[in-house]
C-alpha cells in the first residue's frame, strides 16, 4: 500500500478543469444509458420481486439495489479516465460532481417516464412484468408525481455520489467498498449464517446482527461497518505483515506458509460440516459437485485451452455409468454392483468418452472444435433420452432408486444425508485439487500451457500436441464423472434433464469469472456463483435469484471477457498474456516520453 | 487440408487410425442404411432386409415427398441464417454465437407485430399488408441487435485472442435468451392463425406443397438473390469481400473497416428477422429458445457448406435440412433404429461431424482470408 502512496505523489497532476468544462455529449450519452438500465432492471421486475429479500431492515432490500447501484456505478464511470504512463493528469473536482449528478439526472428521468407510462399506458401484452405491483414498488404507493420526482433526486444524488468517489482518497475508496461489500454479503448469506450459527452455539450473535423476519438490523449493520473498517485499517495489513513476518523469521519460503494456510483449509473441511446444518451441507455438496466440474473443465479449458462446449457429456456419462451400474432397477443390464466399484466401471467409461469425442475434435481450429463438443454433447443426451437406448438408460423415465455410496465396505453414505455427501465430495475435491495441482507444475501440465499459447511453436520445441490434447480431455472427462457419479448417489435419480447444455455453460462461467487456470480462482467462482445464486437447477442462498440467475450469468459472463478476462483471481501467467498488448503499450509510452525528455534537454541546450 | 499434408509428412499416430476408422464406419453405416433402405423399398419381406429390420415397411412416395419439402423449407431457414454466421466468419473470424439469438429475436418481434395486427383486424382483412409490416419490424429489430451487440459486446475485442470474442457471444447468447425469457415471460407463445390459402396444399408439378412451406422457399430465394445482388454487384459488397480478404489493405485501400463490419452485422441480422418471421408462420409458435438449436444447426450448415461462402451456406442449410428430415427414415429406421425421429437433433450435428471429418473445408469449398485459416 505504501508503494502505490508513493507513486500516487510521484505524479505531477495539472489543475483541475472548471466544472463546465465538459465532454458533454459522452454525459448524454452516459445518462442515456443510465435510463435504459434502470429501465431494463424495472421490466425484469427485480425490484418487485427481489424486494421481499430484505438487506437492511427498514432501509434497504435486494429490490432497490437492484437499482441504486447503476446511477452510482454509471456516475462513476462518466469521468473515469485510463491513465497511461506519461498523460497529463488532471486534478479531480467540481467537474467529476457536476458530470455524475448529470448523468444520473438523465437516468432518473428515464425512470421517471417509465412511471408515467406505467400508469397510463398499458403494455402489458408483450411486457408481462407491465403491472400495478411494478408502479407500486416504484413510487411507493404515493403516486405518480411522487415516484417521478423522487427517482430524478435520488438518481441525481447517486451520480453524485458516484462522481465524489473520485473526489475521496483512495483509502476512503476502499473502506467504502469493504463496507458495502460486508453488508451486501452478510445479508445474502443470511440463512447460512443462520444456519452456522446455530451449529456453534453462537445464536446469540445472530440475533444481535439480524432481525427476526429477515434483514440485517441497523444496528448489525453498523456492527458489520465497524468489522469491516476495522479489518481494512488494521487486521488486513496484520496479517499480510505477520504472514511475511513468520515467513521470514522461520526462513521459510511463503509456499510453505501457503501449505500451513492449506493444512487450516483440510481441517476446516474436516471439522466444520459437524457443526453446519442441513441447508448449509446441501449447499455445500453443490458447491462441492460444481466444484468438481469446474476443475475438470480448468485443466481442459484453462490450462491447455479447448474450449470444450460438450463438457456436460462426461458429467452425464459418470451419473448414468454409476446408475446403471449400482441401480437394482435399471432397465437392461443391472449388475448391481457397490458404488466403490461402479466408480471404477466410471472411470474406464469416462477414458472411452474421453478419448471417443476427443479424437475427432483434436485436430479442428479452436471455434469448430467448441461447436461439435457442444454437438457431441447434445448427441449423448438425445441418445440417452431416445427410445432407441431406453434399454439402458430408460429414457425420459430416468434411471430411479439408486442406492446411496458405499466405501469400501467401511460406511454408506446415503444421498438423504448432506453431511455423509459432503464429505464424499469434499474427498473427491481433494483428490481433484491434489491432482490438478502436481499436473500444472508437471512437464505434462507445462506441455498444456505451450500448446495452449502457441501450437505451431510448442510442436516445435517437440511437444507431441495431439497426446497432450487428448490428455488433457481425458482427465477432465474423469473429474467429471466422479462428479456425475456423485450427483447420481445424492439424488438418487438421474434423468437426461439434468445433463442439458445449459450446465456445461454454467461450468465454463464459474471457470472464466473464478480465474481460468488457477485453482483457488475456481473454487472463488463455484463457491459465489452456486453457492450465492445457485446452480442450472440447485438454488442457492439467494433463492429469490432464481428466475434472474441465469441472466445475471449472461451478463457476468460478458463483462468479465470485456473487463477482466483473466478472472477475480487470475493466473499470474495466463493474466500477462492477455493483457500483453497494454504492456507493450505502458513500454512504448514511457519509451516515447523518455524521448520527449531527451529531445527537451537537447532542444534546450543548443540555444545555450 | 492439414490433415492431408501432414499425414504424408509424418508416420501416422493412432489418433490418425482412429480418424481413419470413424471415417469408414460412418460412410458405412450411411451406406449400409440406405441400401437396407432400398431393399426393403423393393420389397419388404426381402429376407436380407427383413433380417436387419424386421418391423421394416416401405416408405410411400406421398411420405417421401412430403419429408423432402418439409426438410427443404427447414434449410431454406437454416440458409438464412447460415448466411449471417458465414458473414461474420468472414470478416471477424470468430462464431457469433449469439447469431441464433438475433433470429429468435425476429422470432419474437413478428410474433408481437403479427397478434398485435391480429387484434387490429389486419391480419385477416389484409394479410399480405399485416405480413409485410411484420416482417419489416422483425428485420428491423433483428438488425437493432445484431449491430447493438456488435458495438458494446464484439468490437471492443477486437484483436484479442480468438476464443476470447467466442466465449463474450455464448454470454451474450445467454443474456437475449433470458431477456426475452424474464420480460415477456417464458413458454412458448403462438402466432395468430395463417390464412387457408397457405395452409392448403398447391399442386407444383408432380409436388403438392403446403402453401406455406412454398412461401417459405420463395422467399428465402428472394432474399438470397438480394444478398447476392449486395455482395456482388454493389460497392458496400466490394467493400464487405476486401475487408473479409485483408482489413489492413482494405483500410489501406480507403474502406471504413468499423462502419464495414457494421454493415455486415447489420446485413446478417436483417437475414435472420426474415427467417425468424418463417419460423414463426412455418410453426406458428416461438418460444426463448427457439433460437439455440436452430442457431447451432445453421451454424452447422455454413461449415458444410463451407465457410465464408455464401452459396454455400444457402445449399449447406438446405443439405443439412433435408438429411435431418430424410435421414431417420432412409438410414436409421432401416437399421432398426426404434424412435428414430427422436434422433432429427442428434442426425444434424453428425452431419457436422462427418462433413468435419471427410472434407473441412465444407462441400463446396471456404473463403476466408490466410489469417483467418491459420
Amino acid at each position: 500500500m505504501s508503494e502505490t502512496m508513493n507513486t500516487d505523489d510521484a505524479v505531477v497532476l495539472a489543475p483541475a478543469r472548471s466544472a463546465f468544462d465538459q465532454d458533454w455529449r459522452k454525459i448524454v450519452n452516459w445518462g442515456l444509458i443510465c435510463a435504459l438500465a434502470l429501465i431494463f432492471v424495472s421490466l425484469t421486475d427485480m425490484p418487485d420481486k427481489l424486494d421481499k429479500r430484505v438487506i437492511v431492515e427498514p432501509l434497504l432490500s435486494m429490490g432497490y439495489l437492484s437499482l441504486i447501484w447503476i446511477p452510482i456505478a454509471l456516475g462513476n464511470f462518466v469521468t473515469r479516465e485510463v491513465v497511461l504512463e506519461g498523460m497529463a493528469q488532471h486534478k479531480k473536482g467540481l467537474r467529476e460532481l457536476v458530470a455524475g449528478v448529470s448523468v444520473g439526472a438523465i437516468g432518473g428521468a428515464g425512470l421517471a417516464l417509465l412511471i408515467w407510462l406505467l400508469d397510463t399506458r398499458d403494455l402489458s401484452d408483450p411486457l408481462v412484468n407491465w403491472n400495478d405491483a411494478l408502479l407500486e414498488v416504484l413510487s411507493f404507493g404515493e403516486g405518480v408525481g411522487y415516484g417521478a420526482i423522487f427517482w430524478i433526486l435520488a438518481s441525481a444524488g447517486l451520480g453524485l455520489a458516484g462522481g465524489a468517489l473520485h473526489l475521496l482518497p483512495a483509502i476512503a475508496n476502499r473502506l467504502l467498498f469493504a463496507i458495502s461489500l460486508t453488508i451486501v454479503l452478510s445479508a445474502s448469506l443470511e440463512s447460512a449464517l443462520d444456519d452456522i450459527s446455530e451449529g456453534f452455539q453462537l445464536e446469540w450473535l445472530f440475533e444481535a446482527l439480524f432481525e427476526k423476519k429477515g434483514g440485517l438490523s441497523v444496528q448489525g449493520a453498523i456492527i458489520l461497518a465497524v468489522f469491516a473498517i476495522a479489518w481494512v485499517l488494521f487486521l488486513g495489513g496484520q496479517a499480510k505483515r505477520g504472514r511475511a513476518a513468520v515467513a521470514a523469521r522461520r526462513e521459510l519460503s511463503p509456499t510453505k506458509v501457503n501449505t500451513v494456510g492449506l493444512v487450516l483449509i483440510a481441517v476446516a473441511a474436516v471439522v466444520l460440516p459437524m457443526f453446519l446444518g442441513r441447508l448449509t451441507n446441501d449447499l455445500l455438496t453443490n458447491v462441492g459437485l460444481f466444484l468438481l466440474l469446474a476443475l475438470g473443465l480448468n485443466i481442459v479449458v484453462g490450462l491447455a485451452g479447448i474450449l470444450d462446449l460438450g463438457y456436460v457429456a462426461f458429467y452425464a456419462v459418470g451419473g448414468y455409468t454409476a446408475a446403471i451400474m449400482t441401480s437394482p432397477t435399471s432397465p437392461g443390464l443391472s449388475p448391481e454392483l457397490p458404488w466403490w466399484v461402479a466408480i471404477f466401471v466410471v472411470v474406464f467409461m469416462a477414458i472411452v468418452a474421453g478419448l471417443f469425442i476427443g479424437a475427432p475434435v483434436i485436430r479442428m481450429r479452436g471455434d469448430y472444435l467448441a461447436i461439435v463438443t457442444l454437438g457431441f454433447g447434445e448427441i449423448i443426451r438425445l441418445t440417452v433420452r431416445s427410445d432407441w437406448a431406453s434399454g439402458f438408460t430408460g429414457g425420459a423415465q430416468g434411471i430411479l432408486s439408486i442406492p446411496g455410496a458405499d466405501i469400501v465396505g467401511i460406511a454408506t453414505v446415503k444421498g438423504t444425508d448432506p453431511q455423509q455427501v459432503l464429505y464424499l465430495v469434499i474427498g473427491f475435491v481433494a483428490i481433484a485439487i491434489y491432482v490438478s495441482w502436481r499436473l500444472e507444475n508437471s512437464r505434462i501440465g507445462r506441455a498444456w500451457m505451450a500448446v495452449r499459447e502457441d501450437e505451431s511453436v510448442a510442436e516445435a520445441m517437440g511437444i507431441n500436441t495431439v497426446n497432450s490434447k487428448l490428455q488433457a480431455f481425458v482427465v477432465g472427462a474423469i473429474l467429471a464423472s466422479f462428479s456425475g457419479a456423485i450427483f447420481a448417489a445424492k439424488v438418487g435419480s438421474v434423468f437426461e434433464s439434468s445433463f442439458k447444455i445449459l450446465v456445461s455453460i454454467v461450468i465454463l462461467v464459474i471457470v472464466i469469472v473464478g480465474g481460468m487456470g488457477r485453482i483457488a480462482g475456481v473454487a472463488a467462482g463455484a463457491l459465489v456463483l452456486v453457492g450465492i445464486l445457485g446452480g442450472p437447477n440447485q438454488p442457492g442462498l439467494l433463492a429469490e435469484f432464481s428466475e434472474f440467475k441465469l441472466l445475471i450469468y449472461g451478463a457476468l459472463l460478458i463483462w468479465m471477457m470485456l473487463k477482466r478476462p483473466e478472472g477475480l483471481i487470475p493466473n499470474v501467467r495466463r493474466s500477462r498474456e492477455l493483457h500483453q498488448d497494454e504492456f507493450l503499450q505502458d513500454a512504448w509510452l514511457k519509451a516515447q516520453a523518455d524521448d520527449d525528455d531527451d529531445e527537451a534537454v537537447s532542444g534546450e541546450a543548443a540555444p545555450a | 487440408m492439414t490433415t492431408a499434408m501432414r499425414s504424408k509428412a509424418a508416420p501416422r499416430t493412432g489418433v490418425d487410425w482412429f480418424l481413419t476408422f470413424l471415417r469408414v464406419l460412418l460412410s458405412g453405416l450411411v451406406l449400409f442404411g440406405l441400401s437396407a433402405f432400398l431393399l426393403q423399398q423393393i420389397d419388404p419381406g426381402n429376407p436380407l432386409a427383413s433380417a436387419i429390420n424386421p418391423d421394416a415397411n416401405r416408405l410411400s412416395w406421398d411420405a417421401f415427398q412430403g419429408l423432402v419439402i418439409s426438410g427443404l423449407s427447414q434449410g431454406a431457414m437454416y440458409g438464412l441464417i447460415a448466411l449471417g454466421y458465414s458473414m461474420v466468419y468472414g470478416v471477424l473470424g470468430f462464431i457469433n454465437f449469439a447469431h441464433g439469438e438475433v433470429f429468435m429475436v425476429g422470432a419474437m418481434t413478428g410474433m408481437i407485430t403479427s397478434n398485435k395486427l391480429f387484434e387490429a383486424g389486419v391480419w385477416e382483412d389484409n394479410f399480405l399488408l399485416a405480413i409485410l409490416i411484420a416482417v419489416l419490424v422483425s428485420v428491423i429489430c433483428s438488425t437493432v441487435t445484431a449491430v447493438v451487440t456488435e458495438r458494446i459486446a464484439y468490437r471492443p475485442l477486437r484483436g484479442s485472442p480468438r476464443l476470447i470474442p467466442l466465449i463474450t457471444s455464448i454470454g451474450v447468447s445467454f443474456f437475449i435468451q433470458n431477456t426475452s425469457a424474464v420480460l415477456l415471460g417464458p413458454g412458448a407463445k403462438s402466432y395468430p392463425r395463417l390464412p387457408d390459402w397457405l395452409r392448403d396444399d398447391i399442386g407444383i408439378g408432380p409436388f403438392d406443397i403446403e402453401g406455406k412451406k412454398l412461401l417459405v422457399l420463395v422467399v428465402a430465394g428472394l432474399s438470397m438473390g438480394a444478398l447476392w445482388y449486395l455482395v456482388e454487384r454493389t460497392k458496400t459488397g466490394k467493400a464487405m469481400r476486401a475487408v473479409a480478404e485483408d482489413k489492413e489493405i482494405a483500410s489501406l485501400m480507403g474502406i471504413d473497416v468499423d462502419r464495414t463490419i457494421v454493415t455486415t452485422f447489420a446485413v446478417g441480422g436483417a437475414m435472420a428477422g426474415v427467417a425468424g418471421i418463417l419460423w414463426g408462420i412455418l410453426f406458428g409458435s416461438v418460444t426463448e429458445f427457439t433460437g439455440f438449436l436452430p442457431g447451432i444447426k445453421a451454424f452447422s450448415a455454413a461449415v458444410v457448406g463451407g465457410i465464408g461462402n455464401l452459396g454455400g451456406a444457402m445449399a449447406g442449410g438446405l443439405t443439412l435440412g433435408s438429411s435431418e428430415s430424410l435421414a431417420p427414415q432412409l438410414v436409421l429406421e432401416p437399421l432398426g433404429v426404434t424412435g428414430h425421429t427422436q434422433l432429427k437433433d442428434a442426425v444434424a450435428f453428425l452431419v457436422l461431424i462427418f462433413v468435419l471429418l471427410v472434407k473441412p473445408t465444407g462441400l463446396f469449398g471456404e473463403r476466408l482470408s490466410a489469417e483467418e485459416r491459420a
